[in-house]
């Protein structure tokens, strides 16, 4: 049958796995694969280039994504299941890093320079309405030109 | 022999570039104009020669000339034509080739189209691309020549790597280097004007537009790429905080910063340090970029080429530029004197927070992007940075800045009435909340916040973006006088609103794809059928493809709603040969803003895995893009800023009514 022909070439063709989550690894319980593509999301596919387990198509990939739903059915809270896998993978697994002594100036620079970045900007803004205040005046040597000027004018007219 | 002759043009270039770099300045510091104008004539020069080896390249892959190392490695006779051309660049040492493609040609286009700028200004600028020129065939001569040659020649070559056999690549790169190589100019008119000690609002009004077309380019070419990804990487997903998608990401939030400081500087003469030290600091981002990409030092999905010599090679070129040009900036920068002054309630004012906020974002994404690749070459510790981090960190700072631009435009220069507009902004305002409000009802609990935020800061923008062309007009009398005023409001000003405009369509996209997209995943055999947001989808059969250098396992699925027919799709599984790789090809079908997405997976015992998307609005997210670049290119048509015409406003304006329209072209 043709169909059954094309559908042994797909299998050839896929090579092995290939799409990320397949239905056959689903949990039963709605609430609790929803959490399980939460936690997907947050974890890398260790293999791949820059893909969480939730998109990548590797062997790995799979296995955590059983791994992370096997300790779901557990019980685990999502915390314990990131707990888990980053005692047994590393903090490599995490895709937002945990804060430790290593990361902290990862987190807080953001922070810090946006603190900076708002003060200067207060700062200079401040300096320049000093100068908008100073501006709004003229000097005795403007208002001296002005007045000669205007003069001119009424003298023409 | 083409070949040979395309390698000596690169060697011919180099020293060509050497001159364009030398001479002028020498002028300069001699005050001969003769001296500085052969700057230009070598900028010319350089061009034809870059072009001339890119053209014997071009001819080679064409011919699959399989002696030339490059093509072997990354061409095959039977590759359709289309990417046999766009396969020049699909690989390190031709992408390497247009980089300098283009740099060369923004350089023939400074030293051509630049007339009007001061013979000193132009000459600094034009021995400045010289250098940089220079750096790059280095670079390229040393370390990637693309005309090595292999000996005995194969029969046929390795084929391109299947991703990128596809247009995007014809257009994605081009459209991206144009915009990353422009900053160059801008790059070298700010290192100019430090070398000259003396900067103005002039100066503003000759590096807008080239900031401008760069902008452009870069903001279609980032665009484009992220469409790209989304239909070839069959997952759907269409930005993955990839620290190559970064790498352009971040020139295009400080050139953004630049667009508007720089201007502040033209109309005020304000903000001068901070729009120079800007200039070089978006082309340093783009340098960045191209050493991440370039060297190899990342594993992405876009690495294709690695090679740690050519990293400390470009390591060298990225110390050497952004070294010196900020040592130069240290040295010169307090020699430029403050302009303007305004108070902090004002366009200046708003200016100013519209750059704390983008390069304080851009710092985030940097630090996002390094952190990991500089822990690990300290501590050996690996970490991963990923979208997480940065949807965390980047879009708090994204929001209070969306809830300025609205104001920001309505303020009037020097000095703005907050209260005006506020009022004028109040049914606005009101507007975007119930959008809110009713997004977030629909959305239900889990992503109800996100929706109730994303869809009110969307609408808001694009009803700022009405704003801030309807107040213009709004004395006008009748409405015939009203729409005669909207059409004579500066080119800028449309511009402006519609930058805006685009903005709000991107985010209303991307919340709308966030928080209302659907997925199924399902096991399907022949007959079995699926719904999905009320479409349903019934697999009717499967069929083999042959194409030139690729076979396709279709599924043919025709689609109906409420049991009406509505389409059919048919999403692919293909096999590339040659590289024994297979990809996925997304069927996808658009039904207004809104688009339905399928893909295959892996197939067993008689079915297989099928993955559906609904993505409501989901085309929002570039059309947002390309009514931004649309808005840019307004605004790069508007009389006050073409190339060439450096007069003040009011002058320019009434210049330009009087003489040939030939005058001021070119831009």
């Amino acid at each position: 049958m043709r169909v059954a022909a094309v559908l042994l070439l797909l299998a050839l063709v896929g090579g092995g796995p290939a799409l990320a989550v397949n239905p056959s690894e689903q949990l039963d319980d709605p609430a609790l694969e929803a959490r399980a593509r939460d936690l997907s999301k947050e974890l890398r596919c260790l293999v791949c280039q820059n893909q969480s387990i939730d998109e990548s198509d590797a062997d790995l990939a799979k296995d955590l994504r059983l791994l992370v739903r096997e300790r779901l059915v557990a019980g685990d809270s999502d915390e314990a299941v990131l707990t888990y896998l980053t005692d047994r993978y590393g903090a490599f697994v995490r895709l937002r890093p945990p804060v430790t002594a290593s990361t902290i100036a990862l987190w807080i620079t953001p922070i810090v320079v946006t603190l900076i970045a708002l003060f200067s900007a207060i700062v200079y803004l401040r300096g320049r309405r000093e100068g908008a205040r100073e501006g709004d005046k003229l000097s005795d040597e403007e208002e001296r030109a002005l007045a000669e000027l205007m003069a001119a004018r009424e003298a023409r007219e | 022999m083409l070949n040979e002759i395309g390698h000596y043009a690169l060697v011919l270039a180099l020293g060509v570039s050497l001159v364009q770099a030398l001479v002028p300045l020498a002028g300069l510091r001699l005050g001969d104009l003769r001296l500085m104008a052969v700057g230009s004539s070598a900028a010319v020069a350089a061009f034809l020669l870059v072009a001339l080896a890119f053209a014997a390249l071009t001819v080679a892959y064409v011919r699959s000339d399989f002696s030339v190392l490059n093509v072997f490695e990354n061409s095959h006779s039977a590759k359709p034509l289309i990417y046999k051309i766009s396969g020049v660049w699909g690989n390190h040492e031709g992408s390497v080739l247009l980089w300098i493609l283009i740099l060369t040609l923004f350089g023939l286009l400074v030293a051509t189209l630049g007339r009007n700028i001061a013979a000193s200004l132009r000459a600094a600028t034009v021995a400045v691309q010289g250098v940089i020129a220079t750096a790059f065939l280095l670079f390229i001569l040393v370390t990637s020549n693309p005309f090595a040659r292999i000996v005995p020649p194969p029969f046929d070559g390795q084929d391109l790597n299947p991703l990128l056999q596809d247009i995007g690549l014809a257009i994605h790169p081009p459209l991206l280097y144009l915009g990353y190589v422009g900053f160059s100019i801008v790059f070298a008119f700010a290192v100019a004007a430090l070398i000259e000690g003396r900067i103005d609002a002039a100066w503003a009004r000759w590096v807008r537009p080239w900031t401008l077309l760069s902008w452009i380019f870069l903001t279609l070419g980032i665009a484009m790429g992220s469409y790209w990804a989304y239909y070839e990487l069959g997952w759907g997903g269409w930005w993955f905080w990839d620290p190559v998608e970064n790498a352009s990401f971040m020139p295009w939030l400080a050139g953004t910063a630049l667009l508007h400081s720089a201007a502040v500087m033209e109309k005020r003469d304000a903000l001068k340090v901070w729009t120079v030290l800007l200039a070089l600091i978006t082309f340093s981002l783009s340098l960045l970029g191209t050493f991440l990409v370039r060297s190899g030092v990342l594993t992405s999905v876009h690495a294709f080429a690695s090679d740690p010599t050519r990293g400390l090679f470009i390591l060298g070129i990225l110390a050497f530029f952004i070294g010196g040009s900020f040592l130069l900036f240290a040295l010169r920068a307090g020699s430029l004197k403050a302009g303007g002054a305004f108070a902090p309630i004002s366009r200046e004012g708003a200016l100013v927070l519209n750059n704390v906020f983008l390069t304080t974002a851009c710092v985030t994404v940097l630090v996002g992007t390094l952190y990991p690749l500089v822990l690990e070459t300290v501590t050996g510790q690996k970490i991963s940075v990923g979208p997480p981090f940065f949807n965390m960190t980047f879009i708090p700072l994204m929001v209070p800045l969306f809830v300025a631009v609205p104001f920001g435009t309505l303020f009037a220069w020097k000095r703005g009435d907050m209260a005006a507009a506020a009022q004028r902004l109040m049914a606005g305002a009101a507007l975007a909340l119930v959008a809110g409000a009713v997004s977030a009802w629909l959305a239900g609990r889990e992503t109800g916040l996100t929706a109730a935020l994303g869809f009110t800061l969307g609408t808001w923008l694009v009803l700022g973006a009405f704003a801030e062309v309807l107040y213009r007009t709004a004395s006008a009398s009748s409405l015939k006088v009203r729409l005669r005023r909207l059409a004579g409001l500066p080119r800028a000003t449309w511009g402006s609103a519609l930058g805006h405009l685009g903005l709000g369509l991107t985010v209303l996209g991307i919340v709308s794809l966030a928080v209302f997209e659907t997925e199924t995943i399902a096991d399907m055999g022949p007959g079995d059928t699926v719904s999905i947001a009320g479409y349903e989808l019934r697999l009717d059969r499967a069929s083999e493809v042959v194409g030139p250098n690729y076979r396709d396992a279709v599924a043919h699925f025709s689609v109906t709603r409420n049991g009406r027919p509505v389409t059919q799709m048919a999403p692919a599984r293909r096999y590339y040969p040659v590289r024994e790789m297979p990809t996925t090809e997304a069927a996808i079908k658009t039904f207004g803003l809104t688009q339905l997405y399928v893909t295959l997976g892996e197939a067993h015992e008689g079915k297989v895995v099928v993955r559906l998307f609904h993505k409501p609005l989901v085309l929002l997210i570039w059309i947002g893009a390309l009514v931004a670049a649309l808005g840019g290119t307004l605004s790069l048509c508007d009389r006050r800023l073409r190339i060439g015409l450096p007069a003040p406003a009011r002058r320019a304006s009434s210049a330009a009514r009087g003489q040939p329209a030939s005058q001021g072209e070119g831009a």
